[in-house]
């Protein structure tokens, strides 16, 4: 178990340097000149030459690649002029000279456009794209899976069909529009209303306040929620009408078990396999940004910060919001597959 | 005295959207301790059905049960599901035909030994484990403390059925229901099996009711047999009395197409013509009719309009045909051959 899980996180890094070659080729493809991206409206030919050269973009695409890599362990200077300087720490520079930008180690390079380099872009915004993430994940767990047993002990009848028909509902409103509605009530309709206020929803850090952080995102992880509780429901429903007509499952009753010890400990768990996957991945793929309810709800997580980044054509960001969602999704899967042995006896990892 | 377990006019129906499905109709016997009872029939006589509706496996809510089932005076039709809950694995017990399929996959056996256990018995989780081990070791698991915590797919599939035979009598109920015990093991692990399921019973004096389409296994375990078909019975007797003298054609048509060792080779096997009736729209008068070779000896055309009773022919051996005893007789004794002397097993 732990060698096969040295060895996944091993290959992840292979998988995570091949992404990140696939990225820079990519944006070294895109018509914006990224030298041109760093001064504003009033630049003019000779900074914007000045500026190519401190940055190494006239090097060779190779060049650029390693320098960006050999500075992720080792951290770069920005100087305000001349080149940039590779391992400060080595030959024992320091950022002295105003104007001066330090990315230290795990540095992902500096976005000219935001002012601030890309680790501290992404390290101000992954809290705010988890805790969106974690909470919706929580919440579309529990609502999908327990109405998708609910849904399949009473198959065929009014609770059934009531339950799958609000999942249809969720699964087909588009997420901007339920934030959008949710919005418009919770926020502005209700208040109106009852006089009852509702924070407007937005991102306190939890150690700040657990209380802000629950009432402020928590508009946002029913938006988000709603669409995967509609697909879990439904996964949920059918792993369970499968499972519960297993001969185990006959088995279970005929020792006597009580129905909710057979639902629960024999059926459920059986049906459990797929909706890991599911979750597992679905989970992983949220972290990397949930592009939609950020928009939506205005938080400024790395949904957020991707769309930015693109529209802006900020290479350094984007890299490293490629890197680190691909990094997710890969563990992700790592976790399914452990958690897949640990679920089914009959799976060995090797 | 009444018997051990008494079923009376026993009646299961499933209402489905082509129409009721009449699964069990009127089935009626009874069963003491340390007897066993084999119930036969091809797929879709009602003969799972029967058992199922014994261990209160079918929903209710699905389901029409009428009739009476009284195990020690209590009827299991109309108890409450928790109180047939509580009998279900500590009074009566099932095996069931596929072991793999029958064990949880996720679940090591002795987990799902230790669970039969902690239902009905207020011990302790080790003293549960050590009840585990102890049936493990008598239903023949070799090293049975090594053992207990393998899973499933990691035994044979004769180790598999000894562990629900472990699981089914680790309670000691006093009603075993073995629903196709052996169809899904190697032939030479079925008779370690029916051994096993033969000592434990007598060990334990308990009712057993086998139900399979080997008639094999019938003259094998059982005291007495009830034949079905199309959700009734057609024929109910001894073992001895009804291999030796079977007088239901349908009946005589199952022993007939059993293939044999102690005749000399026939060209085929002599099966039974068609198929068994859909359980939704029964054939007029005798449900058997429409596959009997015989339907057109029955004067006034009998077959087609009256359903025949099932009537007693010898001392405790019944039989639901409109064929005279005699006839019968002869027939049996034409498509069997000679049968003087003992059963044709």
């Amino acid at each position: 178990m732990g060698g096969y899980i040295a060895r996944r996180l091993l290959a992840m890094v292979g998988m995570l340097f091949g992404l990140s070659i696939i990225t820079f080729l990519l944006f070294s493809a895109l018509p914006a000149d990224p030298a041109r991206l760093t001064c504003g409206k009033s630049c003019t030919p000779e900074i914007v030459e000045a500026n190519r050269v401190r940055l190494g973009l006239d090097q060779p695409l190779a060049v650029q690649y390693g320098r960006f890599m050999v500075a992720i362990p080792c951290g770069r200077i920005y100087p305000t002029t001349g080149p940039i300087l590779q391992c400060p720490a080595l030959s024992g520079e320091t950022a002295t000279e105003a104007g001066t930008f330090m990315c230290d180690p795990i540095c992902l390079g500096y976005s000219f456009r935001q002012g601030e380099t890309v680790t501290n872009l992404i390290v101000e915004a992954l809290p705010v794209t988890l805790s969106v993430a974690l909470g919706a994940f929580v919440l579309w767990l529990v609502v999908g899976i327990l109405s998708g047993v609910y849904a399949a002990l009473r198959r065929g009848r009014w609770q059934d069909r009531t339950t799958m028909g609000i999942a249809l509902i969720g699964y087909s409103f588009p997420s901007f529009f339920i934030g959008l509605v949710l919005l418009y009530f919770v926020a502005f309709q209700i208040p109106e209303w009852t006089g009852l206020t509702y924070p407007y929803p937005k991102f306190t850090p939890f150690s700040e306040s657990p209380g802000l952080w629950f009432w402020g995102l928590l508009l946002p992880w029913i938006t988000l929620a709603m669409l995967y509780a509609a697909f879990y429901t439904r996964l949920t429903r059918n792993q369970m009408l499968e499972t519960l007509g297993e001969d185990y499952i006959r088995t279970a009753r005929s020792k006597g078990l009580s129905e909710r010890t057979v639902i629960y400990k024999h059926g459920l768990r059986a049906g459990l396999t797929p909706i890991v996957t599911a979750a597992g991945l679905d989970l992983a793929g949220l972290l990397g940004g949930a592009i939609i309810a950020e928009q939506v709800f205005n938080l400024q997580g790395l949904g957020r910060l991707a769309i930015q980044s693109v529209s802006d054509a900020d290479l350094p960001v984007l890299t490293g919001i490629v890197l680190i969602t691909s990094f997710f999704v890969i563990l992700g899967n790592l976790v399914v597959d452990v958690l897949y042995a640990a679920i089914d006896p009959r799976v060995r990892l090797a | 005295m009444s018997p051990y377990l008494e079923v009376t006019d026993l009646k299961v129906e499933f209402p489905t959207e082509d129409g009721i499905v009449h699964a069990v109709d009127g089935v009626s016997f009874d069963l003491e301790r340390s007897q066993t009872l084999a119930i036969v029939g091809e797929s879709g006589s009602g003969k799972s059905v029967t058992s199922q509706a014994i261990m209160g496996l079918i929903n209710r809510k699905s389901a029409s049960i009428s009739g009476q089932v009284l195990l020690e005076g209590t009827d299991l039709v109309t108890e409450t599901d928790d109180g047939i809950r509580a009998l279900r694995g500590r009074e009566m017990a099932m095996i069931f035909q596929d072991p793999l399929s029958s064990l949880h996959p996720f679940y090591s056996i002795g987990r799902q030994l230790v669970e039969a256990v902690l239902v009905h018995q207020d011990v302790s989780k080790s003293a549960a484990r050590e009840q585990a081990i102890d049936m493990l070791d008598r239903v023949g698991i070799p090293s049975a403390k090594a053992r207990i915590d393998d899973y499933p797919h990691q035994l044979s599939g004769g180790m598999r059925q000894r562990v629900m035979i472990a699981i089914a009598l680790v309670n000691s109920p006093s009603l075993l229901i073995a629903d196709e015990p052996t169809t899904a093991l190697d032939v030479t692990v079925q008779a370690q099996i029916l051994e096993l399921i033969k000592d434990l019973q007598s060990e334990f004096s308990t009712a057993l009711i086998v139900i399979t389409h080997d008639l094999g296994v019938v003259a094998e375990v059982a005291d007495d047999v009830l034949v079905m078909y199309g959700g009734r019975i057609v024929e109910r007797g001894s073992v001895d009395e009804v291999y030796r003298a079977p007088e239901m054609p349908y009946t005589l048509g199952l022993l007939a197409s059993v293939p044999r060792m102690d005749r000399p080779r026939a060209a085929r096997l002599d099966p039974i013509p068609g198929q068994p009736p859909s359980l939704i729209s029964l054939p007029q008068g005798c449900v058997f009719r429409p596959r009997c070779p015989y339907a057109d000896e029955v004067p006034d055309r009998a077959c087609w309009t009256t359903r025949p009773a099932l009537v007693e022919t010898r001392d405790d051996h019944l039989v639901r045909c409109h064929l005279p005893s005699e006839r019968r007789i002869e027939l049996a004794t034409e498509r069997l051959g000679a049968l003087t002397g003992g059963g044709a097993s």
